[in-house]
């Protein structure tokens, strides 16, 4: 114990010695239980992002340290901490569960850190709890299943059942659509969530199904898109109740589908901010180059992730230094670097403000399953919550 | 309310009944027989579905992987009960619960290694990826069906196992009394190990039917486990009857709660309420029921005779 | 006698040791260890009260943490109204109500359910204790006010006086001398009349009954004052954490709560504490190395299960000694 001690005491004091000539970002994401896949795809283009500015933000050294939140907004918290306290980091990122984020927010703003998601992107603090030292490189929760209450209007869907996960930001997709959406919700369920998450959605298959409603709208991020699609098929629900998702048919989950073969899901629509055949250079080298190492397509996880390490080492660029915490802010809000989605702005509760598009999913010409864009559905939409942030 | 939902519900619970059946009957058995609490039953289930899935993808068949899937968690369980179970069989509960809390851990993280945080999907044959349709509006996944039959098959073949051979014979002697069986020279250890086989074997198998419903994922075996815990409690350790009225009571309250509770509790509250509400107050049902058991009765609904 | 010295002298050191390191850390500039010292100590006392029941009394609790849960949750709930308003008769932020509510309420807790627990045997018992924590756990899941499944942030600690607990120092000092007397309270019990009957309940039960000894009077009230115990360290908890969900109930929190005192060594006053310093130590040592930390460490604890009988303290115990 003593000896533990000691030598933690000793390297703690080697890395501050270290700290001066470089950047360090502690980036917190799900790198066990099921969930991991997605914070692998986000490890991954991180790693990309920071190999492609050749470890360098400006004259700074890029150090990132992944931290695992462990799918708990509890663990998210104490990794947070230990971020902020041991490892002394300038920026702290990531972030896919809002919950997680929610726990974790003061940790890293009452010790002066700049918080950037890069998923994440719950009511509270796109409102009432905005900071000036929080930025998200994703979205607020609300306006994806915005977008996708836009579309089933512009379809002429008269009336729909609802399935989410209850959590922070399962709540956010539902009061989402129902934001836009003008026809009637005839149900909704709201299933457990967390690492003992539901997968089994029989019971409430049969309830959509019974509804008589003209589609179905869902949220199952990570593990649960697959096991939620496999049941979708089976059920045999495709030409009786048009499945419309969120987050949920996406590069993670498509590949598992492709090799069970389920190819009642190809077709299905889902919006995003973010596809992969979004024609600008960025996208198009992060997604070549994400292809040639890893071997699959990134999903949007990862595209926001890229444009989180980008942004912060456009800004700590400009500065040329992690101190002056006045100048890194008002180069973060530039937000002067180029992002995988083509222009970046923020607005005034320092969220994006953004084109949402609607993807289908589809083969690409290597018969690889993925996603394209078929409109856009929202430009440069700003979120709900933006007017209640004082700053 | 829907009369053929209230039938496709009660299917499903059915469904869910009979897999809680596979994984608590092994459970029982082992700790009937054995006296020994394996909280590490659920990561057999795990390794089950993880197995069938590889050999599905091998094999390119889902069938020919369950058979050969279902010996190969025999031999995991044949090991876990060599290494991990033998040496504590004369340890008290404490020990044995967290000894297998520990290799809980270590089972979901070899799973972790060897097939990535992301769990598998097992692909199913046509022929039962489809539906079947009793009638206009009664129409069922086809795979249900074929869970609930592999289910019912097993419990018939296990209670025919217990019951009528000579196996069954000894199981149920060492049960209720294990030096009398011994002393008939019995090999106690080889049929320790049997037993202990033949629970992993059935956890395994009802992972592996699950699999293509949901997945293989890591840390799915947890959330199986207290369940089939609390229908082995209900129903009484170590009775073969018990569990399996238990695991349908259970299947059949979960199910039939996550789907008509919140419709009952609108009737006495605001629709908000209701759908707050009703689903936890559907994950805490069957707690609530093993409590209400419990303090009627001490040892469950079918307390085994002399121990 | 002189294995009692020496093990008293143990004691002594590990906890100067614990009194002294962390504070130096903190001092040298390594805060995030403070940290971790405050979250041994207040585990620890969970684990000394566990150990009353668990180690002297022979009743294996599977459900613990959900003391240690309610316990966060009386500081963070009227915390959460002094802030937000309703339920005005609850809203504080002083620590003199919101701990003695913790105390209070987990003591009520654990006499009504100890009641339909202590009427079980053996592994049902294990397990209807559990249950009793799912339930509480998918109750406070189901409270949309209290943020569910998300879980709540407490946006202010307790307030007490003399010590100021927004100073990681002065938390860190109250978790510790609380600590020190949860030790003294239990080892006092244990020693006492009632601490007796309890033991002798443990190995045989009849005979204490035969003696005309109530043995579930008294296995109700140790597990009263256990739970007590428990939700003075969850009050602890939720003011060092901030943040409460009822992921703190989860049943393999209650798993690693009888880890620590296995781990140490049952039925000894030191052996919790021990049992807490190295699960938090290898925890966190593990976990930096290795997001597979889960292996070595559940490998660690089918050894200890294995191997080491009576814990750390029954290793240290020299052969043929009794028990204290």
């Amino acid at each position: 114990m003593k000896t533990f001690l000691t030598l933690t005491l000793a390297a703690s004091l080697m890395s501050t010695a270290a700290w001066a000539e470089t950047v360090k970002i502690g980036f917190v994401t799900t790198l066990t239980t099921g969930a991991a896949v997605i914070g692998k795809d986000m490890q991954n283009s991180v790693n990309l992002a920071v190999e492609h500015l050749g470890g360098k933000a400006g004259n700074l050294d890029l150090e990132v340290i992944f931290a695992d939140d462990g799918f708990a907004p509890e663990t998210g918290k104490q990794a947070t901490d230990k971020l902020v306290k041991q490892d002394n980091v300038d920026f702290v990122a990531g972030y896919i569960w809002s919950h997680v984020l929610l726990a974790s927010r003061k940790s890293a703003l009452d010790a002066g850190k700049f918080l950037i998601s890069a998923n994440a992107g719950p009511s509270q603090i796109a409102g009432k709890l905005c900071n000036e030292n929080f930025f998200s490189t994703s979205w607020q929760n609300d306006q994806t299943p915005m977008a996708m209450g836009e579309v089933l209007n512009r379809q002429g869907v008269k009336s729909l059942y609802v399935m989410a996960p209850n959590y922070a930001a399962g709540k956010d997709m539902v009061s989402g659509v129902e934001r836009t959406f003008k026809g009637e919700i005839v149900g909704k369920d709201l299933t457990k969530w967390g690492a003992d998450a539901q997968l089994d959605f029989s019971a409430e298959l049969a309830k959509a199904k019974a509804s008589g409603a003209d589609g179905l709208f869902v949220f199952y991020p990570g593990a649960a898109g697959g096991a939620f699609m496999k049941q979708y098929d089976q059920a045999g629900l495709k030409d009786m109740l048009p499945l419309y998702s969120v987050f949920t048919v996406d590069a993670l989950s498509l590949p598992k589908l492709q090799a069970a073969n389920l190819t009642g899901v190809l077709g299905s629509r889902t919006t995003q901010e973010w596809d992969p055949t979004l024609d600008n250079a960025a996208n198009k080298k992060f997604v070549a180059d994400y292809k040639a190492k890893y071997g699959a397509y990134p999903s949007y996880y990862g595209a926001q992730s890229y444009d989180a390490i980008m942004l912060i080492a456009s800004a700590v660029a400009k500065v040329g230094n992690t101190t002056d915490k006045d100048a890194l802010r008002a180069a973060l809000k530039a937000a002067d670097f180029d992002s995988v989605r083509g222009n970046f702005k923020f607005g005034t509760n320092n969220f994006p403000v953004e084109n949402f598009y609607l993807r289908e999913a589809v083969v690409d010409a290597d018969g690889v399953w993925t996603t394209k864009v078929v409109e856009t559905v929202f430009e440069d939409h700003i979120d709900s919550y933006a007017a209640d942030c004082k700053m | 309310m829907d009369f053929s939902l209230l039938i496709i519900q009660a299917l499903n619970g059915v469904q869910l009944g009979l897999l809680l059946f596979l994984v608590a009957s092994g459970l029982t058995l082992v700790f009937g027989i054995l006296d020994f609490v394996n909280l590490a039953h659920g990561s057999l289930y795990m390794m089950g579905a993880f197995i069938c899935a590889s050999l599905t993808f091998l094999f390119g068949s889902f069938v020919l992987a369950v058979l050969v899937a279902l010996p190969l968690t025999g031999v995991l369980g044949f090991l876990v009960e060599r290494f991990v179970a033998r040496p504590l069989y004369d340890r008290d509960h404490l020990d044995q619960v967290l000894g297998t809390f520990g290799l809980i851990l270590v089972l979901d993280t070899l799973a972790h290694l060897i097939w990535g945080p992301a769990g598998i999907a097992v692909p199913l044959p046509g022929w039962l990826q489809g539906q079947i349709a009793m009638s206009e509006t009664l129409v069922i996944p086809t795979f249900r069906l074929v869970i609930i039959g592999a289910g019912l098959g097993a419990a018939a073949g296990l209670f025919w196992l217990v019951n009528h051979t000579r196996l069954g014979m000894l199981i149920r002697a060492g049960a209720s009394n294990r030096t009398m069986v011994s002393a008939l020279g019995i090999d106690i250890q080889t049929l320790f190990a049997l037993v202990f086989a033949l629970g992993a074997m059935l956890a395994g198998l009802a992972g592996m039917l699950i699999a293509p419903i949901t997945e293989a994922s890591i840390g799915m075996g947890n959330n199986i486990i207290i369940t089939a815990f609390v229908v082995i409690i209900v129903g009484g350790i170590g009775s073969m009857k018990g569990a399996f009225i238990a695991a349908l009571m259970i299947g059949l309250i979960d199910t039939m709660g996550r789907s008509f509770l919140d419709d009952l509790f609108k009737l006495f509250m605001s629709s908000d309420a209701a759908e707050n509400s009703a689903p936890a107050v559907s994950a805490m049902l069957i707690y609530i029921i093993m409590a209400l058991v419990l303090s009627l009765r001490p040892q469950g609904l079918f307390p085994p005779r002399t121990r | 006698m002189i294995s009692l010295t020496r093990r008293s002298w143990l004691t002594l050191a590990v906890m100067a040791l614990l009194a002294v390191l962390p504070p130096v850390f903190y001092l040298t500039g390594n805060p995030y260890y403070l940290d971790l010292a405050t979250r041994l100590a207040i585990l620890a006392i969970a684990a000394v009260s566990l150990n009353l029941i668990l180690g002297y009394g022979g009743l294996v609790s599977f459900g613990h943490a959900a003391f240690v849960g309610l316990g966060a949750y009386a500081v963070g709930i009227p915390a959460h109204h002094w802030l937000y308003g309703g339920l005005d008769f609850l809203a504080t932020t002083s620590g003199l109500v919101q701990i003695p509510l913790a105390v209070a309420v987990c003591a009520l807790f654990a006499l009504v359910t100890g009641a339909i627990c202590l009427r079980t045997k053996g592994v049902y018992f294990i397990m209807i204790t559990m249950a009793f924590a799912q339930m509480i756990y998918y109750l406070i899941v189901s409270i949309e006010e209290y943020g569910g499944d998300d879980g709540l942030v407490i946006d202010t600690r307790s307030e007490l006086p003399v010590v100021n607990l927004d100073n990681p120092l002065h938390l860190f000092g109250l978790s510790y001398v609380a600590l020190v007397v949860a030790m003294l309270l239990v080892r006092m019990i244990v020693r006492s009349r009632f601490g007796m009957v309890l033991q002798g309940a443990k190995g045989n039960p009849e005979r204490m009954v035969t003696l005309g000894f109530n043995v579930y009077a008294y296995r109700l009230t140790a597990y009263v004052i256990s739970g007590a115990m428990s939700g003075f360290a969850g009050a602890l908890l939720g003011n060092f954490t901030t943040f409460i969900s009822p992921e703190m109930m989860d049943w393999s929190r209650s798993g690693e709560l009888m880890f620590m005192v296995i781990l140490g060594g049952a039925a000894t006053t030191l052996g919790p504490v021990l049992g807490a310093i190295v699960f938090i130590v290898a925890e966190e040592a593990l976990s930096s190395f290795t997001i597979y930390w889960h292996l070595p460490f559940g490998l660690m604890l089918m050894a200890v299960v294995l191997f080491a009988r009576g814990g750390l303290m029954g290793m240290l115990r020299g052969r043929g000694e009794d028990r204290e």
